[in-house]
């Protein structure tokens, strides 16, 4: 009975025009705010942790709404492994800059120009690991939601 | 005081919810309340005053229900048809949990001072108390003007105690790789038997 629905659509794994566009207007303002919550880590809660999640849900939601095969245009899953990769060698690049003033992960930014407290470019090398680590979270969690959804596509082909 | 029975009440929630999602018959149901004990989770870490930690849980609590929603949504039939024994596990279980409570309390009484009071960390201690100077302190002076970050618990997070981030992240790193690996060894395998017929 549900196969009988789901062939009656054109995209398959798409949503009601009510679900897109509530997508359309919310997910933009989603993936700001994740954006927001990492960048501002070093001066209010938050973090790159939580701001990559709430990335990769903004990239579950479009998925959910418009379906894989309309997703696949704007991001793919290699796309995906590049970005959580590039996002996990930042990050030890950070590390290993700090060698520059004098071991592992000394906060060389803050040796030069401390900056000031609470505004948005102080806290030294904060704000990039934190740019680093939204990358690597955000892109690793959207990259297994899409394997996910190309693995339900192919069962779901073998199934028909 | 409050603050305490405020949270005694949610962890009692968090218990029935856990109960109620290993015993109900429906998975969309065990699901939801997987959720509900892990948002009062979140609830508990924003009264004792760490909202970095609740935006945390909220974040990843919503996105592990969505997944899980609709994995369960696909399946055509979500009741559980295995017999289970979770009644008596479950007492076994609390009998257990009582009796390591009590002793954690009794010995809290025994040994003066080795048990610190509800909502100071062994961390926070000040100079000169049984259990020895903690470091909260130091961080708490020092790391507005050493990191530049308003934030504390960003500057312990990412300068202080870097090490310890990247191990999180390598770890994150790792998970994610092997189950890129699970997920596309079988869509591969699936596709090569597709390919002949």
């Amino acid at each position: 009975m549900s196969q009988s629905v789901e062939s009656e659509r054109p995209d398959r794994g798409g949503m009601t025009p009510i679900v897109q566009n509530t997508a359309r207007i919310v997910a933009s303002f989603a993936a700001v705010f994740g954006v927001y919550i990492a960048m501002t880590g070093h001066i209010s809660p938050g973090g790159g942790f939580a701001g990559g999640v709430i990335l990769a849900a903004t990239g579950v939601l479009i998925v959910l709404a418009f379906g894989s095969r309309y997703t696949a245009r704007i991001v793919s899953e290699p796309l995906c492994h590049a970005a959580d990769a590039a996002g996990a060698m930042g990050f030890l690049v950070i590390a290993l800059l700090g060698f520059v003033a004098g071991g592992f992960f000394v906060n060389f930014i803050a040796r030069i120009s401390p900056g000031e407290v609470g505004h948005l470019f102080s806290g030294g090398i904060i704000p990039w690991a934190n740019l680093a680590i939204l990358i690597k979270v955000g892109a690793a969690l959207a990259g297994v939601f899409l394997a996910l959804a190309a693995f339900r596509r192919v069962g779901i082909r073998e199934e028909l | 005081m409050g603050i305490e029975y405020l949270i005694l009440i949610l962890i009692g929630f968090m218990l029935v919810s856990a109960l109620i999602a290993v015993e109900a018959r429906d998975l969309l149901s065990c699901v939801i309340c997987v959720g509900a004990a892990g948002f009062a989770l979140s609830v508990i870490d924003l009264l004792l005053g760490a909202p970095d930690l609740a935006i945390t849980q909220v974040v990843v609590e919503i996105v592990a229900l969505v997944l899980l929603i609709r994995m369960i949504v696909r399946r055509d039939d979500t009741s559980v048809q295995t017999p289970r024994d979770t009644l008596r596990t479950g007492l076994v279980l609390l009998a257990g949990g009582v009796m390591l409570a009590a002793a954690f309390f009794a010995m809290g009484h025994v040994v003066k001072g080795s048990m610190p009071p509800f909502g100071q960390p062994l961390l926070a201690a000040p100079a000169g108390a049984a259990v020895g100077p903690g470091v909260a302190a130091d961080y708490l002076q020092r790391s507005a003007g050493e990191t530049g970050a308003g934030n504390v618990v960003m500057a312990i997070l990412l300068d202080y105690r870097g090490y310890d981030t990247l191990g999180e992240a390598t770890v994150i790193f790792a998970s994610i790789v092997g189950a890129y690996a699970i997920l596309r060894s079988v869509a591969r395998g699936r596709r090569k038997e597709e390919m002949p017929t």
